[in-house]
């Protein structure tokens, strides 16, 4: 069940030149919240749809937001400050399933967040292959680092990591037989490759889709996400059914 | 002094309250009913049915605009049957006033909806004939007066329950669409349904939505719907149902200044789930403020200049 509430923001700290993390009081939300779900929060009076942003992480009775600064909704999200106050609508969605002996996350740019939450519960061996731009975009690989038991970064440009593509280190932990489940967020083409990599080596893959949204709790049927399940084509919703869908129910 | 009155009686169906959840924008009501009571509300609107399920437009469907919404849902629904089935019992767990959304392709299929709907005792039906989104039927029959009528009468033949005509402001002169609707034996409007609109991504160069246009709502419309429901009060007996951009108590009583005997709330749940008890309460507060004892004598009360 969400919750509405009003959370007090504790901080805001900033990760990188665009990106922020907030922590946010909600007792109500932190208290239900499941990795990979996410909330749905309003952004002042001038933006008149809420902007979902997924939880990367609880503590208490608080919630951690990363947020990236890239249009009106996310900017206005970006500058709050200790004690400003969030309308927050959550916590919303299936999240992922963390259950599995060795679980391997893959997350490209903002879709690294909701991972770290996902390392945090799943009880197995933990690795994460985190995929940015370039090494100042780099975000929380310590935090990652603290999580997991093994942490593998790439950036298209080489300056941090190894260069290229998050397909390429999977690849070989795929090779090598390390994974039972894969769970990743991040680009479209980015979930679609990741999918059907795992796939060929026959390991589940759960990936956390995007769409734009409306209500944000499965009541207007904006956030369409077509899936075939059992052979038949469904029309399903990213913010109820999702945002976490198993990669081979996904019509790409 | 006593509470005011907020119960009205619309077309010969009991509303508790003026204010109804719009179509399409409030599903089968399960969602928001984990957020709040669904007695409290007038009424549900719920999500446009057709005969047979279907699955909609492709993604992008919503856009964000100043003040409003573009959506291209394109009537994704599991059909009548599946509503009567799964969602009505649910819905009749809550002392509310249920109105069924129809759309068809053709006549016909307004009328096996009718009395499908009718037969399974919803309270009323809402007969889309507005809808933008659709290729076939829809806004089709909405903009001329004939087709208007043709399919008001074939509905009220094979409907026991009343029957309300849902508008298009997507027409030259929505009077004369209104006046068609209420000859051919409409017991009640509402209005109004989207404005077509679209929006262009400049980097991509392409439309935002998939559908290319989409329909509009939110704040942005409500001078547009609120026009139209004076105009289309002036022009017919029958009772209406207001809606277009209402997100607070003020423009709900604007509404029915108007004209309008109920109100929709759609667009204005997206960013306040609660909208549409807010506005009731404010409705409340300002009929104290009045001292006026009853809802209904707001309704069509608007004092226009003389021209
Ligand atoms: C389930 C989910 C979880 C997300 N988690 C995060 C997160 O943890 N951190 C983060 O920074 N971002 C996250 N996003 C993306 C974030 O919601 C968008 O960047 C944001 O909505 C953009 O709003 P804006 O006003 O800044 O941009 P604008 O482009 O001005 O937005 C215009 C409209 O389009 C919508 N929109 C634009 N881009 C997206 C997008 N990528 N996904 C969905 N809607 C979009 C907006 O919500 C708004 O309605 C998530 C998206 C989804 C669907
Ligand atoms: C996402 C969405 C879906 C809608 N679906 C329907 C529908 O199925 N049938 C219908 O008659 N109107 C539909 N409408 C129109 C609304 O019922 C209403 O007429 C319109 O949105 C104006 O009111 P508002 O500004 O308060 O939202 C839909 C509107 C939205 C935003
Ligand atoms: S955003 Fe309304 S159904 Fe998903």
């Amino acid at each position: 069940m969400p919750e509405l509430c009003l959370g007090r923001v504790a901080d805001n700290k900033k990760l990188t030149e665009t990106v922020r993390a907030l922590t946010v009081e909600a007792e109500a939300i932190a208290r239900r919240a499941a990795p990979g779900q996410f909330v749905h929060i309003r952004c002042g009076a001038e933006n008149l749809l809420r902007r979902p942003i997924s939880i990367c992480d609880v503590s208490g009775g608080a919630v951690t937001l990363v947020v990236e600064a890239r249009g009106a909704g996310t900017d206005w999200l970006a500058r709050r400050e200790p004690e400003d106050v969030l309308d927050i609508l959550g916590p919303l969605g299936n999240g992922f399933d963390t259950g599995g002996r060795r679980i391997l996350l893959v997350g490209g740019g903002i879709g690294v967040p909701p991972l770290l939450y996902a390392a945090k519960k799943a009880a197995g061996v933990k690795r994460a292959i985190l995929g940015f731009q370039t090494e100042h975009r780099i975000l929380l690989e310590e935090e990652f680092k603290n999580a997991c038991d093994e942490v593998f970064i790439t950036t298209d440009d080489g300056s941090a990591g190894e260069q290229g593509h998050v397909t390429a280190p999977l690849k070989r932990l795929l090779d090598r037989g390390a994974a039972d489940a894969v769970l990743a967020c991040g680009p479209r083409p980015m979930l679609r490759a990741v999918y059907e990599l795992a796939s060929q080596y026959g390991v589940p893959c759960q990936v956390s889709m995007e769409e734009r949204m409306g209500c944000g709790i499965g009541a207007c049927l904006v956030c369409a996400c077509q899936t075939r399940e059992n052979g038949q084509l469904h029309m399903r919703h990213v913010c109820k059914d999702g945002p976490v869908f198993r990669g081979e129910a996904v019509v790409w | 002094m006593v509470a005011p009155q907020l119960n009205v009686n619309f077309a010969g169906v009991r509303f508790k309250t003026p204010v109804v959840a719009a179509s399409g924008t409030f599903g089968f009501g399960r969602e928001y009913g984990e957020l709040f009571d669904l007695s409290r509300l007038g009424g549900i609107c719920v999500k446009g049915l057709t005969v047979k399920e279907r699955h909609g437009n492709p993604p992008p469907r919503i856009a964000e605009t100043p003040m409003g919404i573009l959506n291209s849902v394109g009537l994704q629904n599991p059909g009548a049957d599946v509503f009567i089935e799964k969602e009505l019992p649910f819905l009749r767990r809550y002392d509310t006033t249920i109105i069924a959304n129809i759309s068809g392709n053709t006549v016909e299929e307004y009328c096996e909806l009718a009395e499908k709907l009718s037969e399974a005792r919803v309270d009323m039906l809402e007969v889309n004939i507005s809808c933008p989104n659709v290729k076939a039927g829809g806004l089709a029959f909405g903009t001329t007066a004939k087709s208007a009528a043709l399919v008001t009468e074939a509905v009220k033949k094979h409907s026991s329950v009343p029957v309300m005509v849902k508008l298009s402001p997507n027409v030259t002169d929505i009077t004369e669409i209104a006046r068609a609707a209420e000859g051919a034996g409409a017991d009640a409007l509402s209005l109004i349904n989207t404005l077509l609109g679209m929006r262009i991504d400049i980097e991509t160069r392409r439309p935002v939505l998939k559908n290319n246009t989409g329909g509009l709502s939110g704040p942005a419309i409500f001078p547009v719907a609120l026009r139209m429901v004076w105009q289309v009060s002036a022009a017919v007996k029958i009772p209406i149902m207001g809606m277009g951009g209402i997100s607070k108590a003020e423009d709900a009583v604007e509404m029915l200044l108007a004209g309008a005997s109920l109100v929709c709330v759609g667009t204005a749940l997206f960013s306040d789930p609660l909208a549409a008890l807010r506005i009731t309460e404010g409705i409340g507060a300002y009929l104290e403020r009045k001292r006026l004892d009853s809802v209904s004598q707001l309704t069509g009360k608007v004092q226009p200049y003389q021209l």
